[in-house]
């Protein structure tokens, strides 16, 4: 891999000889080698040879031999990076969450010596308190749908005596699976020399962070450049009084530490939605509050009218549209949970339920307090922090801070892990001098029922909206899982998957799937948004057979590209 | 959900369904008395014999247009053994124009399914059976076997009769439940979710079920100790039989699908498509144009000013197809015989309204959504209307009388380079127009001067039975008039 060795030059230094960074002691040695690291830093190269020619100057620099450069190059190549003169660190990310361990292993790819502030656990909202232990979860809750389906059973020639399950052991494997995810987190940046430092991060100036933990004194640390990841916390709204045992949030539902026999979910969106999967799986009933008008809001509406077809009629659910939860009691008393319901646009009173457990999945809130934003003349907007496309902070005039970038969640683009992965990657891909804008409708996003939902780029009002506005044309295609040999093998035909795409030139604008592994089958499609393939390539791909990947590719066939054709009569034109 | 009863919905001619756009489904739900009694010589005479004789109802194809004959069952929402309530869809119906939930006004168990999925029946053909108590199951099946083999030709009457002409439904069988003494008045029933649906399933009044879960809730087992279901023994007994679904499609469906085939040896790599349930409409119209006597009338038109008209328009979201149908609305109201329609061979319709189809040509097909009053709304709320109209055909949603209530077409090739053609005339319409493209054409003036003008040729047919060659002539004047000087399509 010539790119690494490239690389590697700016490493010079095995982890060990590399401290703690102080930056009188860090100057002189690293002087020859910043020369090569400029290299990848294309953007600030002339600024910063300028620099090094002055340390030259001063006869700092430890003249080591080329020869010997490489062999530690070798030794050092996977480990953090040198700061630059001036700094302690060429990057200071705060919070360890999934955004900012991405980010933080993407620098120490790039040569950047990097530090990452955690004030509670390494692995954010993610691995401990969301994506992670909720699979587990959820692995749980398709086992135990599988063994419970009598029918389903029955029809594949199994019979399995009557399926039970240990809560604790549940919740157990949840927590266990977090624990497991968290280490691997933590080890993989210890291993690469990135600086674990412990404490509530503030920004204090544009290229100055402080630490510390509460009630000890706190360290500040010199930054070339800042990303702030400190993500979200599950948002409720006012009037729902949470106390954690009957009325609580994913926070502590993914705890599992009881399974009420009727519990009230407030919000029908992906955490709600895979929460009433486990919950009704493990013998709860449902009942879901939503605001808006129809359930699962979010999804393409002809994917959202299939979900509530598999995933909501049939099971023990039932549901208030078009509802606010205005008042939420917990449990006490001898009595049960209180829901106040009002009519979303009269706010008139509507009903009342009375469960045994509410939880709160109404979204989520950036969890910004505390940063230290002020002293960059940065206003938040609803508590998210503004950024361009390249995620670029900008102050409470638009202007653009230098140095200081923020992801994930904290900015509200796109509220997932791997978009916040993705986005960190960028940060550090663009400040190492490689423009780099991330394609946000190229991020698959997926929901872990069963079957699972998945999608990626625009739905199909949106896509309508954008063909209007644009003026091209749109077409969907949709194929079925029910012909799909390995789903039928599965005896799990039930299921859509839907394409958006612009007939004049096979781009794909949408892809939606419903059915059994959709949340595996969308990266086919996520990937041909991110990498431009059109459809009249991407048909020609060849798709194991039998697998469920012949549902997309059934997909992208049944999708009419009139490449050079006239495209008449596509779209209703009179005539 | 199922707020107009079906009964409100029995219109004249042909129109035998009461639609309404639920509000919270994106999809249309038809709600009508899917269901008549089988027993017994005419459906909807039974219908009014109260409940006691006949047990299994027949769920038969609802005629979701005027135009429709048969439709084509897209999927069954419900399968059989299912418990259906009234106000339930119980399968999707794609007819010539729309996919539509087709929802059923019974109570029953959905017995046996008669047309599979992806099949299709004509209309009034029983799709399925709906027996009322698990006892009638049995029945219902044998029934279903005797019928899929004497299965009924295609029809081929055009409207077909009124099947909800059966108006009063049967009282609703009384509740199953053990009506529980005790009522404690005003307060309040918390029942929980699968409790409510069981009570559902089992026709219990929750009202009279007394809870015995926490904080007196009713429990679903409330509910199944109301209906007499001991507990662990859930309402799957009926499965085993339920699973044999007889998948056997009906064998006159699918000696029509092989008929054709048969016709003319096939061109080696050639594929058979069949027609969509659009298309087949639209060829049966078509054929059914031929016992109409048409004829032909064209005439050229200066566009120079409604050019400059609609230059002006544009920005305001008004289409060319917009004008046209506007004056041809205006040049109609003037010569009120070409909005006739001839129905019976013996006599002229006069339309009060003047509404115009326009052709439209969608993926695989052919629609002509209305412009509804053409003649006394303006350009910029036709415009409306127009945007409106195509989105709906765009996603399969035009309400039938959106799309059949047109009383004269306007059928427009120009944008494709055409400069004349001949429109078929639709059944139930008195004329069509086909217009071509404008295009610079040296003109002569009685001076002699030579001048370049803008002209379209309109070519009309019309049906010679009521609309006579002077008529025509005299309508295409007044046409060529406004748009020759079209000032009155913006009053």
């Amino acid at each position: 891999m010539p790119a690494s060795v490239s690389l590697s030059l700016s490493l010079p230094l095995s982890p060990a000889a590399s401290p703690r960074s102080d930056p009188s002691v860090a100057a002189s040695p690293f002087g020859a080698f910043r020369r090569f690291g400029l290299r990848f830093c294309g953007l600030r190269r002339e600024f910063l040879s300028l620099r090094s020619l002055t340390s030259e100057a001063t006869g700092r620099i430890s003249p080591y031999p080329a020869r010997g450069i490489s062999k530690k190059v070798l030794a050092a190549a996977k480990s953090n990076g040198s700061p630059t003169k001036g700094f302690d660190y060429d990057l200071v990310i705060i919070g360890a969450g999934v955004g900012g361990h991405g980010a933080a292993l993407h620098a120490v790819e790039k040569g950047l010596k990097t530090a990452i502030i955690e004030g509670d656990i390494v692995g954010g909202t993610c691995v401990n308190r969301g994506c992670v232990p909720s699979k587990a979860l959820l692995a749980v809750s398709g086992r135990m749908r599988e063994l419970q389906d009598e029918h389903h059973l029955k029809a594949l020639g199994l019979q399995v005596a009557s399926a039970g399950y240990d809560r604790q052991s549940v919740a157990d494997h949840a927590n266990n699976l977090a624990s497991k995810i968290r280490s691997n987190l933590t080890n993989s940046m210890k291993a690469l020399g990135v600086d674990i430092l412990t404490g509530v991060g503030t920004v204090v100036g544009s290229q100055r962070v402080k630490y510390g933990k509460v009630g000890f004194p706190d360290t500040e640390v010199t930054a070339r450049n800042i990303i702030i990841a400190t993500g979200s916390v599950p948002f409720v709204p006012n009037g729902i009084e949470v106390d954690g045992k009957t009325v609580f949030t994913s926070d502590h539902a993914l705890k599992l530490e009881w399974v009420p026999d009727w519990i009230a979910i407030v919000g029908s969106g992906y955490i709600g939605l895979e929460f009433s999967d486990v919950y009704t799986a493990l013998g709860s009933e449902v009942t879901f509050v939503e605001a808006l008008d129809q359930l699962m809001p979010g999804f393409d509406p002809e994917i959202g009218k299939l979900a509530q077809r598999i995933l909501i009629n049939p099971r023990k659910i039932d549901y208030h549209t078009s509802v606010f939860a205005k008042k939420i009691t917990p449990a006490k008393d001898g009595k049960p949970v209180r829901i106040e319901l009002i009519d979303a646009k009269t706010k008139e009173p509507k009903d009342t339920l009375e469960v045994d457990a509410a939880l709160i999945a109404t979204g989520r809130a950036p969890f910004t307090k505390g940063l230290g934003l002020e002293n960059i003349m940065v206003t938040t907007v609803r508590g998210f922090i503004p950024v361009d496309e390249h995620m670029q902070v900008m102050d409470a005039d638009g202007n653009l801070v230098p140095h200081i970038y923020c992801i994930g969640d904290a900015n509200g683009k796109l509220m997932l892990a791997h978009a916040a992965s993705a986005q960190g990657i960028s940060v550090v891909e663009q400040i190492c001098g490689n423009n780099n804008v991330l394609n946000h409708l190229s991020i698959p996003a997926a929901c872990f029922t069963h079957p699972e939902i998945s999608m990626v780029g625009l739905t199909e009002p949106q896509a309508r909206e954008k063909s209007e506005k644009d003026g091209f044309e749109i077409r969907v295609a949709k194929t079925s899982f029910k012909a799909n040999t390995k789903a039928l093998a599965e005896n799990e035909g039930e299921g859509l998957a839907k394409l958006i795409y612009r007939p004049d030139t096979g781009e794909i604008l949408g892809v939606h799937i419903l059915g059994l592994h959709a949340a595996d089958l969308i990266h086919e499609a996520s990937n041909a948004i991110a990498l431009g393939t059109r459809i009249q390539d991407i048909r020609f791909a060849v798709h194991a057979h039998p697998t469920l990947s012949e549902v997309l590719d059934e997909l992208f066939k049944s999708a009419k590209v009139n490449m050079g054709t006239s495209p008449s009569v596509s779209e209703p034109v009179a005539v | 959900m199922a707020a107009s009863p079906s009964t409100t919905s029995v219109a004249g001619a042909g129109s035998l369904l009461s639609f309404s756009s639920s509000l919270s489904s994106p999809s249309r739900r038809l709600l009508l008395p899917l269901v008549r009694r089988s027993s017994g010589g005419a459906g909807h005479r039974a219908a009014r014999i109260p409940a006691i004789s006949a047990k299994i109802r027949e769920i038969f194809m609802p005629a979701l247009s005027s135009t429709m004959t048969e439709g084509k069952i897209v999927s069954w929402v419900k399968t059989e053994g299912d418990r259906l309530s009234k106000g339930e869809s119980v399968v999707v119906v794609e007819s010539d124009k729309a996919d539509m939930d087709v929802e059923t006004f019974y109570d029953g168990i959905l017995a046996a399914i008669v047309v599979p999925a992806g099949e299709s029946a004509p209309v009034g053909a029983p799709i399925g059976l709906l027996a009322e108590t698990e006892d009638e199951v049995p029945l219902a099946k044998a029934q279903a076997q005797s019928q899929s083999q004497s299965q009924p030709a295609p029809v081929t009457q055009s409207p077909p009769s009124p099947p909800s002409a059966a108006a009063p439904s049967p009282p609703p069988p009384a509740p199953v439940a053990t009506p529980v003494a005790v009522s404690e008045g005003p307060r309040k029933i918390v029942a929980t979710p699968f409790a409510k649906k069981l009570a559902k399933q089992y026709k219990v009044d929750i009202g009279t079920v007394v809870g015995t879960g926490p904080y007196g809730r009713i429990t679903p087992s409330d509910i199944e100790a109301a209906a007499g279901i001991q507990p662990k023994m859930p309402a799957s007994s009926p499965s085993p039989a339920v699973t044999s679904v007889p998948q056997s499609p009906s064998p006159s469906a699918d000696a029509r699908a092989k008929a054709p085939a048969a016709a003319l040896p096939p061109i080696r790599g050639s594929t058979v498509v069949p027609f969509t349930t659009m298309q087949a409409a639209v060829s049966k119209n078509m054929v059914e144009s031929l016992s109409v006597p048409t004829f032909r009338v064209g005439y050229p038109v200066t566009t120079d000013a409604l050019d400059a008209l609609y230059e002006k328009v544009k920005p305001k979201g008004v289409t060319m197809t917009v004008l046209l149908a506007k004056a041809a609305a205006l040049a109609l109201a003037k010569h009120p015989v070409v909005n006739t329609s001839c129905k019976d061979g013996k006599s002229f319709t006069y339309n009060e309204s003047i509404n115009i189809a326009v052709a439209v040509a969608i993926d695989g097909g052919l629609i002509t959504p209305v412009l509804q009053d053409a003649d006394k709304l303006d350009i910029y709320l036709l415009s409306q209307r127009w945007k409106d109209l195509l989105n709906k055909s765009r996603a399969k949603q035009l309400q039938p009388n959106e799309y059949s209530s047109g009383t004269f077409t306007v059928s427009n090739l120009g944008m494709f380079g055409v400069d004349r053609f001949d429109a078929i005339l639709p059944p139930g319409q008195g004329a069509i127009m086909a217009v071509g493209a404008s295009k610079p054409t040296v003109v002569a003036d009685a001076d002699g001067f030579f001048s370049v003008k803008s002209k379209m040729l309109v070519n009309v047919t019309a049906d010679h039975r009521i609309i006579y060659g002077a008529d025509l002539a005299a309508f295409l004047q007044t046409f060529a008039k406004i748009v020759e000087d079209p000032e009155s399509l913006t009053q």
